[in-house]
């Protein structure tokens, strides 16, 4: 090793000796810099390009909606009327004015309180059962049946059942919310574990990493491409169940607030309220692909 | 004196569905200790079965391996494998890929700053230090390949087996990397098994070329010394007798003796 290494150095002092020396003074010329706007030109039509088509689209969607929602009797309400008349749940998520009258950003956070709940017991009980499925062929076949089936069940099949073991509406939620998200999770789990390649595992017996080593090395790394697919696949599902859910077990979530605006009538906020939960929608399933993109990055290439 | 690693009348036979195939038969071969030793045959004559059993991956139906007159009947640091496909941990860099073997190899023996010594050291060795960061992805097969053999000889083996090392590179890249394992081998004079399937390779390397006769039920057919000096550089090798007539006998026994047949 020492060896190269003054090979390596004699080789770069050489480069350096032949190098041309430099004898006249460097006269410094001010490079002119740009001007501003030229530099700022490519930057302000990237942004442009990314936001001027869905802003457009916005504007029709929004015209196409106010044109064919004009007449005064016209069923559901058009943009200006909800503008008009849910004005303080659009600008405001965060008032609080009585029990039940408060803002939907506080609602929309009691139904991620739910979800975070029901989603985190999904996470950690379906990548603990995938991982031991996965782990053998019988259980993968035994199981796999049974778990196809199940992950079929629409979320409110279960909200009866749950209400009849819980005896209480919250833990109902939160189980229907449970067991909507498991089954992706579990089940892309099992999938990941068992697709682990047969060189990784040869380089742990010769390594001879016990099992522990052995899941936390290159069991969960290998897996976790896999395992946030599931996870991906779960936040939706459960954020779909948590709506529905709520519709039916009241309290102070979102999903309450459409079923009670429905029934004071109250159409421009049952608007706002799908709006809130489209955005929160995406921003869970942004937050879970981030999370991805950070834990496995290097780990889908060879 | 006892040899450092022995084969001794090792067959396997593999079952599936039913029907039972015998891959090897009374497989006997003797290694001694900083010999370098090439098998050669053609594909499917078990070759790489012979290796895995060494490794201590596969285990012998009958006959067994002995390595300093201990049995070998599982994996262990002290057999390394280079792999052919050189399965470095593609979330893991380049320095934690080596770093995984000697934190589990010398975990408690050595300080932490021994091994990140000795992973540089290593790494150094096949000339990778400069890549210490990078992660297999960002990184050519060949230089893959070299922190491969960098894991493999940071365990301190006793003996290094190497499985068909350079058959997924191109000839430029598999000629350097050649000369830097003849040169390692110099160096620290280990004991070398390794697969290959290239009669120059073999050649150029080996102290002895074992190959192998076709299977199903493969055996060693012939075992060559090849009593060429070292160093040797492939440049001088070319009009060399001994080079020449090594040459000629493993063709001759590959390609009149024991043509491939294709399996049906």
């Amino acid at each position: 090793m020492a060896n190269s290494m003054l090979k390596l150095k004699t080789v770069s002092e050489g480069v350096a000796a032949a190098a041309p020396v430099a004898t006249a003074s460097v006269v410094p010329l001010a490079r002119k810099p740009p001007p501003l706007s030229a530099r700022l030109l490519p930057v302000a039509q990237k942004i442009a390009a990314a936001t001027v088509p869905p802003l457009i689209i916005a504007a029709l969607f929004l015209l196409v909606w106010e044109m064919a929602c004009w007449s005064p009797t016209s069923s559901l309400p058009p943009p200006s009327r909800v503008w008009s008349e849910a004005k303080d749940l659009i600008v405001d998520p965060f008032f609080v004015a009585g029990t039940q009258d408060i803002g939907l950003g506080w609602r929309v956070l009691t139904s991620l309180q739910r979800v975070a709940i029901g989603f985190g017991l999904a996470a950690v009980v379906g990548v603990a059962v995938g991982t031991v499925v996965g782990q053998s062929v019988w259980a993968m076949r035994g199981f796999d049946p049974l778990f196809q089936v199940l992950r079929t069940v629409p979320p409110l099949a279960w909200l009866p059942i749950s209400l009849a073991a819980f005896r209480d509406a919250s833990p109902s939620a939160i189980f229907v919310i449970f067991v909507t998200s498991i089954w992706p999770i579990l089940i892309n789990t099992a999938v990941g574990i068992r697709n682990i390649p047969q060189d990784y595992r040869n380089v742990a017996r010769v390594l001879r990493l016990n099992h522990l080593e052995f899941f936390v090395k290159i069991m969960v790394p290998s897996a976790a491409p896999y395992i946030f697919t599931g996870l991906r696949i779960g936040i939706g599902l459960a954020w779909l169940a948590i709506v529905a859910a709520e519709m039916l077990t009241g309290g102070v979530g979102i999903g309450f607030f459409i079923w009670d605006a429905w029934n004071s009538s109250r159409l421009p906020d049952i608007v706002v309220a799908l709006a809130y939960i489209g955005g929160v929608g995406f921003l869970l399933d942004r937050l879970v692909a981030g999370a991805a993109v950070l834990v496995t990055r290097g780990t889908a290439s060879n | 004196m006892n040899p450092y690693l022995k084969i001794d009348h090792v067959g396997i036979s593999f079952s599936r569905a039913g029907a039972t195939t015998e891959v090897l038969r009374d497989v006997t071969l003797k290694i001694q200790q900083g010999e370098y030793v090439s098998i050669i045959g053609h594909s499917g004559c078990g070759k790489s079965t012979l290796l895995n059993i060494v490794a201590g991956l596969l285990r012998a139906s009958t006959g067994g391996v002995l390595l300093e007159e201990h049995e070998v009947d599982e994996p262990g640091p002290d057999r390394a494998v280079v792999f052919q496909n050189h399965s470095l941990l593609p979330w893991l860099t380049v320095y934690e890929n080596v770093a995984l073997a000697v934190d589990k190899v010398f975990g408690g023996k050595r300080s932490r700053a021994e091994r990140r010594e000795w992973i540089m050291e290593n790494l150094a060795l096949v000339n990778m230090a400069h890549a210490k960061d990078k992660r297999p992805a960002e990184i050519s097969g060949g230089m893959k390949q070299r922190v491969g053999i960098a894991r493999a000889l940071a365990m301190e083996p006793k003996i290094l087996l190497l499985d068909e090392p350079f058959g997924a590179l191109d000839a430029l890249t598999r000629a350097h990397l050649q000369d830097q394992v003849m040169e390692i081998h110099a160096r620290l004079n280990n004991t070398m098994i390794m697969i290959t399937h290239d009669v120059d390779e073999a050649v150029l390397l080996s102290d002895r070329i074992v190959m192998m006769t076709n299977g199903p039920a493969a055996t060693i057919g012939e075992v060559l010394t090849v009593a060429l000096a070292r160093p040797r550089r492939r440049l001088e090798l070319v009009d060399n007798h001994e080079y020449n007539r090594c040459r000629a006998a493993v063709l001759e026994f590959l390609y009149a003796r024991n043509r491939f047949v294709e399996a049906a």
